[in-house]
């Protein structure tokens, strides 16, 4: 589970996170749905740890971030919105390369990788070097090598950026499949037919502060709009629209 | 896939030696690297000394040794002249037509006018003239004019002694100071000076041996977006760090030895039979120098990743690290341009200390101990330093964020 709770930072003047607050549950996709430039990414950072909060706190099962942020890291398992391989060494060798830093042994790291590549598909191109692989499969190899410690807590920032439309369809079973294990699953995204067919709560963020949080149904309910595309609309305002897919 | 709770954390590899697994073996997969860091690097500074060296020495033989061609109009008005001329090393070719032509146009390079009334000047005893054609716009005819001139010289001189000597007067009196030469270098100093740029070439080396790493490690991994994934791992940012640098040192310090060893073959091909450029490459300075050496190298890769982490693509980092090759170049040129007496606190300057101690050792001198010892020590501590400003360079947030 991951709670934060009134989240601020700052980049000079520009006030980028200005008091997020939500909580992401166990066997539940959680989204957080907003317009580009958002604060969704800052946000993201701060979870898992690549940059300190100005203010507030992040815990993640009940790990405090700023106390213990090597523990917070091993509990979740992140697909930043930088997604770089490394592309003189096969899908199976970058996964198992994260598998040892985050402390696996040969044995275990072996073990866990294979054990990935088969769940994700990926047999085929396991062992090809990731130069010249296509988007989608390069953001398979990214998700493979951010669960390969198994982490209770799977953050995603935009994970349906570049894909195709097949690709798209993967990685939904994907995401539906880590919730069916009980994990708690955050995304970030711009793009509304997202979060309606996945996610089982809503937090939507403009201008660095959550505007909305609930169930698409609430969300619905909230607006008083019966199409979720409408809610959004009037929820966000259409200043903020500007940037939404 | 299981959703359990983390499973048990084996004993662990230090992430450290992880990441420098990772890195050599990614390097060693790239053909750039190896043909830089294994092959051109090592062996482009010998060859190039190979080839300066047998120019340089085989100028200066030119010059002592071989006939020097002149094309002589009026030899028959100062036969001995010609004769005197020849025997220390002129050749004598025919005249031209048009002297001052013909050196303008390059199809002669020297030419000496006797005029006829050489003879009768000469005999009188009045100064007898000759004229030397020549271009001195022309650098690579400077040595042949200055030894022409000398030539003529020693006769002119010769011959006043003689005519000195047959009025009675002695010599001597012409010659109110005299200086007497007396080098003290030794024959393997001489050569030394020669190979005074050796050590920049060695440092340059592992310059290059590091470089590709360095940059590829760190302003390539921010540019291809990879650093961020890195650094979200439960590793302190240390352990990356030294993981990278290790590889980079690694790299640095295959191309050092490489080129080394490439010096000790090439060696045999260098013209140290010829008097004054005995040098002392063997394997002695190979077993001295890279103890010297190697903390030198550790430095020089901690200060390549220090610099290249600054940069934010491939690109930007090769040019930081470009104009940095240069810094080592200071002292080398120092030591060439004002000799220095190699002193105890030379030995306390990074760069400077590494130059003077390998240039001693090539004079085959006695190795100063303490020197070295000291060199050691500051460099390492100078490594750690530079280690530590990269270190507060990756944990700040501006480093850790791609693009």
């Amino acid at each position: 589970m991951i709670e934060v709770h009134d989240l601020v930072k700052s980049f000079g003047a520009v006030r980028a996170v200005a008091g997020v607050s939500f909580t992401a549950r166990d066997s539940q996709i959680t989204g957080l749905l907003g317009p580009n430039g958002a604060g969704k990414t800052t946000t993201l950072r701060m979870l898992y740890t690549l940059m300190r909060p100005d203010s507030g706190r992040i815990s993640v099962d009940g790990i405090d971030a700023a106390a213990d942020p090597m523990a917070v890291r091993r509990s979740l398992g992140a697909l930043p919105d930088a997604r770089g391989l490394y592309k003189r060494l096969t899908a199976r060798e970058n996964i198992l390369y994260f598998a040892r830093l985050q402390g696996l042994d040969a044995e275990q790291a072996q073990a866990r990788s294979s054990e990935l590549i088969a769940a994700l598909d990926m047999a085929a191109l396991a062992d090809r070097r990731t130069e010249g692989f296509s988007q989608g499969e390069r953001v398979k190899t990214a998700i493979a090598r951010a669960l390969v410690h198994d982490p209770r807590n799977v953050v995603l920032d935009e994970p349906a950026n570049g894909l195709d439309v097949m690709s798209t369809r993967g990685l939904r079973d994907v995401l539906r499949g880590l919730r069916a294990e009980g994990r708690c699953v955050l995304m970030s995204t711009h793009i509304m037919q997202e979060v309606a067919v996945l996610c089982d709560r809503i937090v939507i963020i403009a201008h660095g502060r959550v505007v909305a949080d609930g169930t698409p149904d609430e969300l619905r309910e909230q607006s008083r709009q019966a199409n979720l595309e409408e809610a959004f609309m009037k929820i966000i305002g259409a200043s903020a629209l500007q940037g939404l897919a | 896939m299981s959703a359990g709770p983390d499973r048990a954390r084996g004993p662990g590899t230090a992430p450290a030696l992880v990441v420098f697994v990772k890195e050599c073996r990614e390097s060693l997969r790239d053909r750039r690297v190896l043909l830089n860091a294994l092959v051109l690097g090592p062996l482009f500074t010998p060859l190039l000394f190979l080839v300066l060296m047998h120019l340089i020495v085989g100028r200066e033989l030119e010059k002592a040794e071989r006939p020097l061609p002149v094309s002589v109009i009026g030899a028959q008005y100062a036969p001995n002249l010609v004769e005197d001329l020849r025997r220390q090393g002129m050749a004598q070719r025919p005249p031209v037509a048009d002297p001052e032509g013909a050196v303008r146009d390059q199809s002669v390079d020297l030419v000496l006018r006797i005029g006829p009334r050489f003879a009768q000047d000469w005999n009188a005893g009045r100064p007898a003239q000759v004229e030397l054609i020549f271009d001195s716009s022309r650098q690579d005819l400077r040595g042949a004019i200055d030894r022409l001139q000398s030539m003529i010289e020693n006769t002119s001189r010769r011959v006043g002694s003689l005519r000195l000597l047959a009025r009675g007067v002695a010599p001597a009196l012409m010659a109110p100071v005299v200086v007497a030469v007396r080098d003290q270098a030794t024959p393997a100093a001489r050569g030394a000076m020669l190979l005074g740029m050796l050590p920049y070439f060695l440092i340059l080396t592992a310059l290059l041996g590091g470089m590709w790493l360095a940059i590829d490690t760190t302003a390539g991994e921010r540019e291809r977006q990879s650093l961020e994934p890195l650094l979200i791992n439960p590793v302190a940012r240390g352990q990356i760090l030294l993981g990278k640098l290790l590889a980079t040192a690694l790299f640095s310090m295959s191309s050092l030895v490489l080129g080394l060893l490439a010096f000790l073959a090439v060696g045999h091909l260098l013209p140290s039979d010829e008097p004054g450029l005995a040098l002392s490459i063997g394997p002695r300075f190979i077993l001295l120098a890279l103890p010297i050496m190697a903390p030198l190298v550790l430095l020089i890769a901690v200060a390549q990743i220090w610099v290249a982490s600054f940069a934010r693509s491939f690109r930007e980092a090769q040019t930081y690290l470009g104009l940095a090759q240069l810094v080592p170049l200071v002292p080398s040129i120092l030591l060439m341009a004002v000799p220095m007496r190699p002193q105890l606190w030379m030995s306390a300057i990074p760069v400077f200390g590494q130059q003077v101690t390998i240039l001693h050792l090539l004079r085959g001198e006695t190795v100063n101990l303490p020197g070295i010892v000291i060199g050691v020590l500051v460099t390492l501590a100078a490594a750690a330093g530079v280690f530590r400003l990269t270190l507060r360079l990756y944990t700040s947030e501006r480093v850790a964020i791609a693009g």
